[in-house]
């Protein structure tokens, strides 16, 4: 099948009397509806576990990139000595932006999930956390780390690189499952196009022989068959899409922390990535549908 | 356009009509070109299975000719038919269809080709769920040539085949004579160079395969060149009688004129 603008046209606008050369085909046009729909379903929930996996991947890696934590371990009496020490070292430190401990109240809290919310922290050697906030770049952990061992013995600086590296590499793989799924239903879509515009140029053997002995051209024939299962493809992915949007619009929205379970869904401009799913859809079955006519006439020759 | 020719048939005591019908048959010359063959096998052999069916096949028809095939069942009728609207290609020689020689074409030049030749099958195949009416206008479907106007052509058509009345109705509710009238319409109505007709009057009585004759041998004197593929001496007794007609004979693989006893 040869495209050209003329195709093209042909495939949008259609013909009222080309378009009944071929003769309905009924069930199978109803299963072809059916698959492109349900596989446009399953593939806008899989864009939108790719698409919330990389914001989640962006967002951790934003937040954990601008922030460190000094623990002060020393003796209770050194404790709030060396405190002061650090967050003296810290003023001069440069890339940090600010630094502060935290209260006992906002430790207490931490550990309230661990230990219950009446823990008697000035009791028990807990160490006093130091939270600090940096520009980025400019932060040399590994200095302040070696400026911290010789002035503050007591410190132990944690940039969360050690847990931050393989959370972020977990969701940006996530992220690329994801597509990798929405491409492989769109490989399904194509597999089934295919074989359904097959078996239909099968079924119409005759068809396509009477339109041969009449003088039409494979690229006519190709093209009724073609124009059909796009259309199709077209209806029911849309379909599909719309309602995978709309099951993903009413899934629960949960807190503003971000998570995978309540973080499933689209954002801004991403929500342009669903709505352009039917047009694939429907480039795929006219990509696969012309294949597979091509071959299927050149073997009743 | 046929149809316009058709009119005149219908019409023919109307004495203007003949001059209309010279002015279109002139034209009908000039397209396909004075002195040219419309359709010229030479040295065409074909095998299939590898046993050769037909073998050294030279024939040549002149625009406006009148030419019968006949030759026992299986001799290679329906496949030197085929061969002549481009459906098979030689295993060995040149067909040239309007002087262009088949094997140089692709497909699709082929099928454009094909407009310019009508062809009534053996086993007359429609689309079964299309009208009457609209499996004669397919070719001019296929051919984008469906519109208002050309639509308008058609009951005239339908009614030069007789079949005006069955206008709307599906194939399979046709007779055997109904079905090869609407292969004949179907045939004619890109107004080919070339009608070929294959075992035409098979599954019809006497009285409709005469009616059917009487409509090939006026498409015949439009201009229209007629190649017919039949085993029915009769038919070709009773076409004698009416147009100057050549016979061809298949035997042992071979075309040959047949001799003065057709």
């Amino acid at each position: 099948m040869k495209f050209n603008l003329a195709t093209l046209r042909g495939l949008i606008a259609g013909d009222q009397y080309a378009a009944r050369v071929v003769p309905p085909s009924g069930f199978t046009a109803q299963l072809t509806l059916f698959a492109s729909g349900a596989m446009a379903f399953l593939a806008v929930f899989a864009l939108a576990l790719s698409l919330a996996s990389g914001r989640l991947a962006q967002r951790w890696g934003d937040e954990l990139a601008g922030t460190a934590t000094i623990r002060i371990v020393a003796p209770q009496d050194q404790r709030a000595e060396q405190t002061a020490a650090a967050l003296n070292v810290l003023e001069t430190t440069p890339g940090v932006a600010s630094a502060r401990a935290l209260t006992d109240a906002e430790q207490q809290a931490l550990l309230a999930p661990w230990f219950g919310s009446d823990l008697p922290l000035d009791t028990l050697p807990v160490p006093r956390l130091i939270e600090i906030f940096t520009t980025g770049q400019s932060f040399d952990a590994t200095g302040l780390r070696l400026r911290l061992a010789a002035e503050v013995p007591g410190a132990v600086l944690d940039d969360h690189g050690r847990w931050r590296a393989p959370l972020v590499a977990a969701a940006q793989r996530l992220r690329f499952l994801g597509w990798l799924a929405a491409g492989l239903i769109l490989a399904a879509v194509a597999s089934m196009v295919t074989l359904a515009a097959n078996a239909a140029l099968a079924a119409n053997a005759q068809v396509v022989a009477v339109l041969r002995l009449v003088g039409a051209t494979d690229s006519y024939i190709a093209q009724a068959f073609v124009r059909r299962f796009t259309w199709r493809a077209l209806v029911g992915s849309t379909v599909g899409v719309a309602l995978g949007i709309a099951a993903v619009w009413v899934l629960p929205a949960g807190s503003d922390a971000p998570s995978f379970l309540t973080g499933i869904g689209f954002e801004g401009v991403g929500w342009l990535v669903p709505l352009a799913l039917p047009l694939v859809c429907a480039l795929v079955a006219l990509a696969a549908t012309a294949v597979a006519a091509d071959r299927a006439l050149k073997e009743l020759s | 356009m046929l149809c316009g020719l058709v009119r005149k048939v219908i019409f023919a005591t109307r004495p203007v009509c003949y001059s209309i019908e010279s002015r279109m048959m002139l034209r009908h010359n000039r397209r396909v070109g004075a002195g040219a063959r419309v359709i010229e096998l030479e040295n065409v052999a074909y095998s299939y299975g590898g046993g050769e069916l037909l073998s050294d096949i030279s024939v040549k028809l002149a625009p406006g000719s009148f030419h019968f095939l006949t030759g026992p069942s299986g001799a290679g009728k329906t496949t030197l038919l085929k061969l002549c609207y481009g459906a098979l290609l030689p295993s060995a020689g040149y067909i040239r269809l309007f002087q262009t020689d088949v094997r140089s074409l692709e497909r699709d030049d082929i099928a454009q080709l094909r407009r310019r030749i009508g062809v009534v099958h053996q086993n007359v195949q429609f689309l079964d769920h299309l009208s009457v009416t609209d499996n004669v206008a397919l070719p001019l479907t296929v051919s984008g040539r469906h519109n208002g106007a050309a639509g308008s052509d058609l009951p005239e058509l339908m009614n030069w085949v007789g079949l005006t009345n069955r206008a709307d109705a599906f194939p399979p509710e046709l007779s055997g004579g109904e079905r090869q009238r609407v292969a004949l319409a179907r045939a004619v109505i890109m107004s080919p160079d070339i009608v070929l007709a294959d075992e035409p009057t098979g599954n019809i009585d006497w009285e409709m395969s005469q009616r059917l004759l009487t409509l090939l041998v006026e498409l015949n004197r439009m201009g229209k060149t007629v190649l017919i593929a039949t085993h029915d001496l009769g038919l070709i007794r009773a076409a004698k009688a009416q147009v100057q007609a050549r016979v061809l004979r298949i035997s042992n693989r071979r075309v040959q004129l047949a001799g003065a006893d057709l």
